[in-house]
């Protein structure tokens, strides 16, 4: 589909992506120290004291980054370089954030303590991520089982409604679990949704972008071939009546209209898609009291009732007064009170990363994450083949959205949501989950390399 | 598909960028609103955080900031109820009082003066210490002074006359701001209601900012120095000598105490009826002085003024546009003259002090956690209210009345005291409030104090400023003495 010839490419190709993995040894140095300057700084603010503790919430994640980047030597050597870095730094902050609650908790006498288990899930997600890489050689194996895919997303979105294993966690049901491992399927049903509409949309593009009638300015596709953007407008309703969360739906419909919209360039999908979302969420806050209730605590959270409400604004405000207690520069890791936002190791951990870095720390992770969702816009932009384009920017898109939903509502720009913020937030499907996401990634941006290698 | 890719990269920027914008609205534009809000707790959890500057008397603290192992770090430890009125408490919910209050900004480290300190925290990545302050109270004579008062409702304040230090500022029924300080809510709040709600106000500083007393006799000081700066009186001014005084334009009449004249003869020396205490001549004398004349005097020794020391003090009022009848009242510290009992003790000091009027202070440095000085309040002129020879007229008259005058309970052996009594009427059948101010010893004044007892001292209308509000003076005095 490329047109641009195979001399021009090899050149754009290199300087717009930097593969070397010795400049990815650098960086993953500099990130390291970094993650452990911040669990230094938030020992010493919160202990007033350094200890080898520290060694055990750094050396794991950082020896096993380096284990990603020696199977990437080995297996995936074209690969993007930053992209695994990026993902470690936000990962290492994470954990310097939940240890800092941590210790904050354990100081009150609590005992619910997250940076032990997240240590260990955020090395299982790297290994699983080098696994991925080892043992997917080509990621185009993905391209023959779309349906299959597909239909374990809808089985894995489904499950947390299942009887017994569903779980709901403040009002959302999103969970699966057996005693004490809960599991959050629909974190890894993104991944196969983008498979499946990767794979779907390559085969179907032709037929949805070029045959329709023209309607003032917008091609309108045949009635037929409406029939994929209701049905998941349709399913993405259900989501949000089954699970009870807006963030969920909103995120799996906007994947699937922006690879609908990338496959086919129309802006038509877009437009009804976004209309239909804006709908269905507007019915939904009339019809179901659990959505309608988070929308009053979005559109007045100050208010006294909304504040006081089970379920209302007080985590919300609680989280503003934390990022506005941190102001422009922060009142520096272990100095604020983060532990006053609920769920400030998981859902909020934004919240609490705007407390302690200030609006300049907010700033720079936001710009982290734009950075490596930038990235695989860029593998997208340069990959000579259909599918591997829809899949890279699917994911990438997944990302960037999940993370734009969870800070607006943590911001309240947007009503709250049960999402986790990808690679900080304490939980291990959500670090798995994005640790395959970028996994893929890699191995999609080494093998546009080795196409224009070959 | 590049062009899509492209659109959905804007579409992606265009999100981040709202949600640079939101971040900037709260952290930026609406920090300081957020932060300011009843249900943010952080501003009280920072204040809390750095270990708060001690209160030391004497060099020895009085008020700590112990490290304890909660949210709030440091739990404020107030060792005596001793010097509750003038410290105050600093409370996670109730608020802030007395000096814990008007120190704020040094005790908690944040004062501009601290600015290097603040700087150095910010680099080292530990919260600022708050500085110390030193307080003028000796605490000899604030335990005199408190135990000389008993279980009596009301006050005692002792100046050094040449400075303005406070020595001793007690006030009762007081508080234990260790109450206050605690760090359950319950517990505090409940505390804080019941000292609320309590008909004798413990929480009210009754030295400098209760509801005002009338001063009584008292007040011929400040009606005296007005006759002598007049320049028409001397201490031997003949003044006319009646059983009762019918009030101008009225049908009431003024009695002295005894209800009858203030000695034998016709007329009676200004000398002699400032040493009795007699109110006919003082009525009058009033009224020939005039409104204008005796407000002018008491300007001068600090009424009407809202003196800082650093605790705002209530503004003694000698009142306006009277009619004569009502400026005789005034004479004897009646009708609608009311007074702090600083302010007493201020009119003592500046007599003791030669006429000059040193303005009171009760702080005596503030010492930054590292030492260094941040500031060192010196003495100040607040007025020059009356010549020396006035001064010293009065003082004679005030050793007189307490050597074989009205206020004889304040005699100690050895020592010259000068002191004045006051027994104010408040209402028909209301206990008096009962009065002492003078100073020791007169020849070299150390201490001026103002005593003040609340309803007659539990003697109703029978207690006096003699035998009541006297002796309690005379302890404190002693114990600067003894020093």
């Amino acid at each position: 589909m490329s047109n641009v010839s195979l001399t021009t490419a090899i050149p754009m190709l290199l300087k717009a992506v930097p593969r070397s993995r010795n400049f990815e040894a650098v960086l993953l140095f500099w990130v390291a120290g970094i993650h452990a300057f911040a669990l230094a700084q938030v020992q010493l603010a919160v202990l007033q004291k350094m200890s080898w503790d520290m060694l055990f919430f750094w050396a794991p994640p950082a020896i096993t980054a380096a284990i990603v980047h020696y199977i990437l030597r080995k297996h995936a050597v074209g690969a993007d370089g930053l992209m695994l870095p990026l993902a470690y730094l936000l990962n290492g902050l994470g954990i310097a954030m939940i240890y800092r609650l941590d210790l904050a908790e354990a100081a009150r006498g609590g005992i619910e303590i997250y940076a032990d288990r997240q240590v260990w899930l955020s090395c299982f997600a790297m290994i699983v991520a080098a696994a991925v890489v080892r043992l997917v050689p080509n990621h185009l194996v993905l391209r023959r089982y779309p349906y299959l895919a597909g239909a374990m997303a809808v089985f894995l979105l489904i499950l947390p409604a299942a009887p017994v294993i569903g779980k709901t966690i403040n009002g959302a049901t999103l969970w699966v679990g057996v005693g004490e491992l809960s599991f959050q399927p629909g974190e890894v049903a993104k991944i196969l949704l983008a498979i499946f509409f990767a794979g779907y949309l390559v085969s179907k593009k032709d037929t949805l972008s070029e045959i329709g009638s023209r309607l003032l300015f917008m091609k309108v596709p045949r009635a037929k071939d409406l029939g994929p953007i209701l049905l998941f407008w349709a399913a993405s309703l259900g989501v949000l009546v089954l699970q009870r969360d807006l963030g969920t739906s909103i995120l799996y419909f906007g994947l699937f209209l922006v690879m609908i919209y990338t496959a086919t360039g129309r802006a038509f999908y877009v437009g009804a898609g976004l209309t239909m979302m804006v709908t269905g969420a507007l019915v939904a806050s009339r019809v179901f009291d659990y959505v309608g209730r988070r929308f009053d605590a979005w559109l007045d959270p100050f208010s006294a009732e909304n504040y006081n409400a089970a379920g209302g604004s007080y985590q919300l405000v609680q989280a503003l007064f934390g990022m506005a207690n941190g102001d422009v520069i922060g009142t520096g890791l272990g100095g604020g009170f983060p532990q006053l936002i609920p769920l400030a190791e998981s859902d909020f951990i934004l919240a609490a990363m705007g407390e302690e870095l200030g609006l300049a720390g907010l700033f720079a992770i936001l710009a982290v994450y734009l950075l490596l969702v930038y990235r695989g816009l860029r593998i997208a932009n340069s990959h000579p083949d259909d599918f591997s384009r829809l899949l890279s920017i699917g994911l990438s898109f997944v990302i960037g959205l999940q993370l734009f939903v969870v800070s607006a509502g943590v911001m309240g720009l947007l009503p709250m949501t049960g999402l986790t913020t990808p690679f900080m937030a304490a939980g291990g499907s959500s670090l798995v989950a994005n640790w395959v996401i970028i996994a893929l990634l890699l191995r999609i941006s080494d093998s546009s390399f080795k196409r224009v290698e070959a | 598909m590049n062009k899509q890719v492209r659109r959905v990269g804007l579409a992606l920027t265009a999100m981040f960028l709202a949600l640079f914008a939101m971040a900037s609205s709260i952290q930026v534009l609406r920090s300081g609103d957020l932060y300011k809000d009843s249900r943010n707790v952080r501003a009280s959890y920072e204040t809390y955080k750095t270990q708060r500057g001690a209160i030391l008397v004497d060099g020895v603290p009085v008020v700590e900031s112990v490290p304890v192992n909660d949210a709030y770090r440091f739990n404020r430890e107030y060792e005596s109820v001793l010097y509750s009125p003038v410290i105050g408490y600093f409370s996670l919910f109730s608020g802030a009082a007395g000096i814990e209050y008007e120190m704020n900004s040094y005790l908690s480290g944040q004062s501009s003066a601290q600015f290097f300190e603040q700087i150095n925290a910010l680099l080292d990545g530990k919260p600022v210490t708050g500085a110390a302050v030193e307080l003028t109270i000796d605490p000899d004579v604030q335990r005199a002074a408190w135990d000389a008062l008993g279980n009596r409702k009301g006050a005692v304040v002792a100046i050094e006359p040449a400075t303005g230090r406070i020595l001793a500022m007690v006030s009762k029924p007081t508080f234990d701001a260790n109450l206050l300080a605690a760090h359950l809510y319950g517990p505090v709040t409940d505390a804080d209601k019941t000292y609320i709600e309590d008909e004798d106000d413990p929480l009210i500083n009754r030295a400098i900012a209760g509801d005002l007393y009338h001063p009584g006799s008292t007040f011929k000081l400040v009606v005296a120095a007005a006759a002598l700066e007049s320049g028409q009186y001397t201490a031997t001014s003949e003044l006319e000598n009646l059983q009762r005084y019918r009030l101008p334009r009225t049908f009431s009449f003024v009695e002295n105490s005894s209800g009858k004249t203030c000695g034998p003869g016709e007329t009676v020396t200004l000398e002699f009826a400032l040493i009795k205490s007699c109110n006919v001549p003082f009525a009058m004398l009033a009224v020939a002085l005039g409104e204008q004349r005796i407000r002018a005097q008491a300007e001068l020794m600090g009424f009407g003024s809202e003196l800082v020391i650093p605790l705002p003090v209530t503004p003694s009022i000698y009142p306006e546009n009277l009619e004569d009848s009502q400026v005789a009242l005034t004479g004897f510290g009646q009708f609608d003259v009311r007074v702090s009992p600083l302010q007493m003790a201020m009119v003592s000091a500046s007599i003791a002090n030669q006429g000059v009027l040193m303005r009171p202070q009760l702080v005596d440095l503030i010492v930054a956690s590292n030492l260094n000085v941040l500031s060192q309040p010196e003495p100040e002129v607040f007025s020059s209210p009356m010549s020396k020879l006035t001064a010293g007229f009065l003082t004679r008259m005030m050793v007189d009345s307490v050597n074989s005058g009205a206020a004889s309970k304040a005699q100690i052996e050895g020592v010259a005291v000068a002191g004045k009594t006051g027994t104010a009427e408040n209402g028909i059948n209301d206990p008096y409030t009962l009065w002492f101010t003078g100073f020791a010893p007169a020849e070299a004044p150390r201490v001026a104090v103002a005593v003040v007892v609340e309803d007659g001292g539990g003697a109703g209308q029978n207690g006096t400023g003699n035998q009541i509000a006297a002796p309690i003076a005379r302890l404190v005095i002693e114990a600067v003495l003894k020093k």
